[in-house]
């Protein structure tokens, strides 16, 4: 089984991804949990999300404490809350920041876990227009554990997405998808 | 009233399953005065027949005929709402 | 049938949605809120053919539901917490008037404190009003059990009404993997309703809530607890007629890993499914654990209780809310009862509460539970008042308690 936890602010969709990831996985014909952290949820403020995938059917209902994995989808958080809490030594630390891996851990001195970055706000901008890296983030998170298939995400997206956005939108998330995929960078 | 019934014998949910049962209820034991009708006096208003709580006032072809003792309680409503002019039910003590 | 990506509250939507009610009514209250949200969804969509009414309270939610039920709809309603606590007197009346009313409850802590996460305090407190209550453990039984509920409830020898509970947040609130059968399936499963008696049937008119004294009050109550009895036996029937249709078998009770299992832990809802975890984990350890889930609450399936904890040395309970006042928690209280006065009166039974107000119950508070059963089965000596489990302080306080020499 491997446990995802995701960072960032009420806004950028933290929630949303955890619940997309889970949701993939189990079109993928896997057994996955997608929930939220639920608190004073306001525009702005730290908001953490959960993912469970597994190959068997996942009984345990308790929260996600330590993560193998963790996403953080505004470098800033970096700043005020401990995002390696609970991780263990080995764990995964993917981050959405125009720096290197290397400058993050110099910067804020962490010491555990290997670390990959990705410029996801600006691949948002670039494909989407909006500074949104929620999807983004995705991409980079299926390179880095290949715990997914690619095309099954891509296909939840136009699926999901053409519900809701126009044709604009939805490609604009697929191609987001794709550029974090080849761009997501490691130590 | 009948015998009372077991908690098995009885429809679900206190429903009462037997529309217009009240009738069973022989409620005119309850009276101490009864009304009685002077059809001499009688002008076939109908007043009491519309006023009366129990539906107790028996009319045939459109006239007053008489009371359903089984079921009058006594009231005297009857009594009251028929016109000044006439007075044709009058209460009296149930044995006199 | 078909795999779906579903919270708990969408699962149930989707069963709902499938059920087709002729009448919902509703007033939002998290962490229901979504389950209605989703389900008006489908009626503005076109995609049920229900009435929805909109009430100004969870009161009035009831109030309309029980009407439109014994006018002879298929009625259902949802709800949580101060939702349940403000429907407390239509409870006692969807069940005194026995309409079959299927109520999913995600279940919350009661106020005060305000808080908005799981526990079960609400449906706890609502134990004795006369519905049949089945709790689940993940999205996938919420959805199947209100299918189910729909049939116990309207059993012509049961018709109570069936509360079907998840927890706030942990079940409601997470996507989890549903497996949704076919509408026509569940149409066939559910069938059409046909009540005996129904206020809108002028050519056979009924009197519904009719004053009822000493004379007959008494005899339609004990007929009420006969009912819930029918439940007991009949629930069984149903859930072997759903397995038919779904592959899923459910009972009163799920046992897991009992057979040899000295100690046994009892509980209801998604915690359940974090004890077969730890259950796993222990015995690789050699620890001979298991664990009881309780799927069906109410009517409380005594027999099962006895006959699963037969081989057990000692027991414990878990309750995720507090009967203040009482010697130990509502689902304690039951189980003890069960055992009164059989070969297991003296059957070792510890109380833990727990989880209160959402918070978590991780498996190394569930391991901790199971080191303390040891202790107990080991050294004879069983705590007679409950356990506060994850509760800051409590430590400290049994700590002390030892040191001045004060028992439990």
């Amino acid at each position: 089984m491997i446990e995802i936890r995701w960072h960032g602010r009420g806004g950028q969709g933290a929630k949303t991804a955890a619940m997309l990831f889970a949701e993939t996985a189990i079109e993928e014909g896997k057994f996955a949990q997608g929930f939220p952290e639920y608190g004073p949820e306001r525009m702005g403020a730290p908001v953490k999300g959960f993912t469970r995938i597994d190959d068997k059917p996942i009984r345990i209902h308790s929260g996600i404490e330590n993560p193998r994995v963790v996403v953080v989808l505004d470098q800033t958080l970096l700043e005020t809350i401990d995002v390696t809490e609970g991780m263990p030594e080995d764990g995964i630390l993917i981050i959405n920041t125009e720096k290197s891996p290397e400058q993050i851990r110099k910067q804020f001195g962490i010491k555990k876990g290997k670390i990959y970055t990705v410029n996801a706000t600006k691949i948002a901008l670039d494909t989407i227009g909006r500074p949104i890296p929620n999807t983004v983030m995705l991409g980079a998170l299926i390179k880095v554990t290949g715990v997914l298939d690619l095309d099954t995400l891509l296909k939840n997206i136009v699926k999901k997405f053409s519900k809701k956005f126009s044709d604009k939108v939805v490609e604009g998330n697929v191609q987001a998808i794709k550029k974090a995929f080849e761009e997501v960078k490691g130590e | 009233m009948n015998e009372l019934k077991k908690w098995f014998e009885l429809p679900v949910g206190a429903v009462i399953d037997e529309p217009g049962n009240a009738i069973k209820y022989k409620t005119g034991s309850w009276r101490t005065f009864k009304p009685v009708l002077d059809k001499s006096k009688c002008n076939d208003c109908l007043i009491c027949w519309i006023y009366c709580p129990d539906n107790s006032i028996i009319v045939q072809d459109g006239k007053l005929i008489g009371f359903d003792y089984e079921h009058c309680k006594g009231c005297g409503i009857c009594a009251e709402v028929c016109p000044d002019k006439s007075k044709a039910i009058t209460m009296v003590l149930e044995h006199q | 049938m078909k795999v779906m990506a579903l919270t708990g509250n969408e699962a149930v939507a989707e069963a709902m949605r499938q059920i087709n009610p002729d009448v919902v009514a509703a007033y939002p209250i998290t962490p229901q809120t979504e389950l209605m949200h989703r389900f008006t969804e489908f009626v503005a969509d076109g995609l049920v053919d229900t009435e929805m009414v909109l009430v100004e309270s969870e009161h009035s939610a009831l109030s309309a539901t029980v009407g439109a039920s014994a006018a002879g709809a298929r009625a259902m309603t949802a709800t949580s917490s101060q939702g349940l606590a403000l429907m407390w007197e239509i409870l006692y009346i969807a069940a005194g008037l026995r309409l079959p009313i299927v109520m999913p409850v995600v279940n919350r802590a009661l106020s005060a404190p305000i808080n908005i996460h799981g526990d079960h305090s609400d449906t706890m407190g609502a134990r004795d009003s006369g519905w049949i209550q089945i709790f689940s453990e993940n999205a996938q039984e919420a959805y199947d059990n209100t299918i189910i509920a729909v049939r116990i409830a309207e059993h012509p020898d049961i018709l109570l009404p069936v509360m079907v509970t998840m927890d706030g947040f942990i079940i409601s609130h997470t996507m989890e993997r549903v497996e949704v059968l076919d509408d026509d399936v569940v149409k066939n499963f559910i069938g059409e309703y046909n009540p005996k008696y129904k206020l809108l049937d002028v050519k056979n008119p009924v009197t519904m809530g009719p004053l009822d004294l000493q004379d007959y009050y008494f005899e339609h109550k004990r007929a009420q607890a006969e009912a819930m009895e029918n439940a007991y036996k009949l629930i069984k029937e149903i859930d072997e007629e759903y397995y038919k249709i779904s592959g899923r078998r459910y009972s009163y009770v799920e046992p897991y890993e009992i057979d040899d299992a000295d100690i046994i832990l009892i509980s209801l809802g998604s915690t359940a499914g974090t004890i077969k975890d730890v259950v796993d984990e222990l015995r690789l350890k050699g620890l001979k654990v298991g664990g009881l889930k309780i799927r069906v609450y109410r009517p409380f399936p005594r027999d099962e209780i006895k006959e699963f904890l037969s081989n057990a040395s000692v027991v414990g309970v878990m309750d995720r809310a507090i009967a203040f006042g009482s010697p130990c928690g509502p689902v304690c209280l039951d189980v003890k009862a069960s055992l009164q006065g059989t070969s297991l009166s003296n059957l070792p039974i510890v109380n833990y509460i727990y989880g209160l107000g959402g918070r978590d119950i991780t498996p190394k508070d569930i391991i901790k539970i199971f080191n303390e059963l040891e202790k107990v089965r080991i050294s004879g000596e069983v705590p007679n008042l409950p356990r506060y489990v994850g509760v800051r302080g409590e430590e400290n306080y049994i700590e002390q308690k030892a040191k001045l020499k004060i028992k439990n």
